[in-house]
């Protein structure tokens, strides 16, 4: 039945179901210590949404693109204590490479739009990528080069 | 990566005080066993015995909202005033109340039965009556029977026209060792 299976869950099981991929992710990121705050500050985020959400479909995919987020501003915030990211091309114009790709990718599928979005706005790992969207690693380069594929074609790149 | 119990509880906190959860809940156990309690940030909502807990979470994000969190601090009044009624330190609860799940008639009747005293007994007529329906004892029963709030709102002390306790949503045991630990029996 399409309805149940997009139908919201209370946030008690998406948080049980979440959080310790959640976590993984944070402390690859961040560090353990780092990462308890950061862990706090995304399902916090993830809470104060979840009201608005439309339908329960890929909830795998949206908390890890607020981790992912939140891991970016954790790292900018205390350079010191944190791995280094790659660098992000930001100019006084531009926006961040992942506001700017969150934007132009709202209109794909959403498993393509989490992986493009995750790749290549949060520079993640295919691996961290396809545990994040619950599938494999070859799922997630699939999905996000046909995701690029999609995004080429429709701005007439290709 | 397993997240911490220390950790997992921080954020449940966090979730509390932060204002944003349609449902609070905890499981407290009490002498007449473990009762699921659930809050809004208006007031208490929910109390169940026997507590299968997945299944009133379900039910809360239906009726109240999406956003249902085992948050034990959104029950700590509730805990602590439950602790003093069974230790015989407390006979009236000062908690606000959310009704929102009932209207019309059913909350009438609610609304009434809030004001029945502590150690006292009425009859389900009389609580008809009271709600302005004299001849709606039997609803009065099937509303009891579904009390949202059990204890604090007290059904436990309704019983029928003959006396008998007749029955209860937890079971006529939890009945009678309510109205036993009130003195009423």
């Amino acid at each position: 039945m399409m309805e149940a299976v997009a139908a919201i869950p209370p946030f008690e099981s998406f948080y049980v179901e979440h959080r310790d991929a959640v976590f993984g992710f944070l402390a690859r990121r961040l560090g353990r210590s780092a990462a308890e705050d950061a862990f706090q500050e995304t399902f916090l985020r993830a809470l104060r949404a979840y009201a608005r959400l439309e339908h329960g479909r890929h909830l795998r995919a949206w908390i890890f693109t607020i981790a992912a987020r939140v891991a970016i501003d954790a790292a900018r915030r205390k350079p010191g204590d944190a791995v280094p990211l790659d660098e992000e091309p930001v100019t006084e114009d531009s926006q961040p490479a992942y506001l700017e790709l969150e934007h132009l990718a709202e209109e794909l599928p959403p498993a393509e739009r989490a992986a493009v979005v995750l790749r290549y706005g949060y520079d993640l790992p295919y691996a961290e990528i396809g545990a994040a969207l619950g599938s494999s690693e070859d799922a997630a380069r699939q999905a996000a080069s046909s995701g690029i594929r999609r995004l080429r074609r429709k701005e007439g790149l290709a | 990566m397993k997240v911490t119990a220390e950790l997992d509880r921080r954020f449940r906190d966090a979730a509390a005080a932060a204002g944003d959860l349609d449902v609070g809940y905890d499981l407290v156990d009490t002498p007449v066993g473990e009762l699921f309690v659930g809050a809004t940030p208006a007031g208490l909502c929910r109390i169940a015995y026997d507590p299968e807990p997945e299944r009133i979470v379900d039910s809360l994000a239906r009726s109240v909202g999406v956003r249902v969190l085992r948050a034990p601090r959104s029950v700590d009044e509730t805990r602590r005033q439950l602790d003093e009624y069974f230790a015989h330190r407390r006979r009236q609860f000062d908690l606000p109340i959310d009704l929102r799940v009932a209207e019309g008639f059913p909350r009438r009747v609610l609304d009434e039965l809030a004001l029945v005293p502590y150690g006292e007994l009425t009859t389900y007529g009389e609580l008809a009556r009271r709600a302005d329906h004299p001849r709606a004892a039997r609803a009065v029963g099937t509303i009891m029977n579904r009390n949202p709030i059990p204890i604090v709102l007290p059904c436990h002390r309704v019983v029928g026209a003959s006396g008998s306790l007749t029955g209860y949503g937890g079971g006529l045991e939890r009945k009678e060792a309510l109205l036993k630990l009130e003195g009423a029996l």
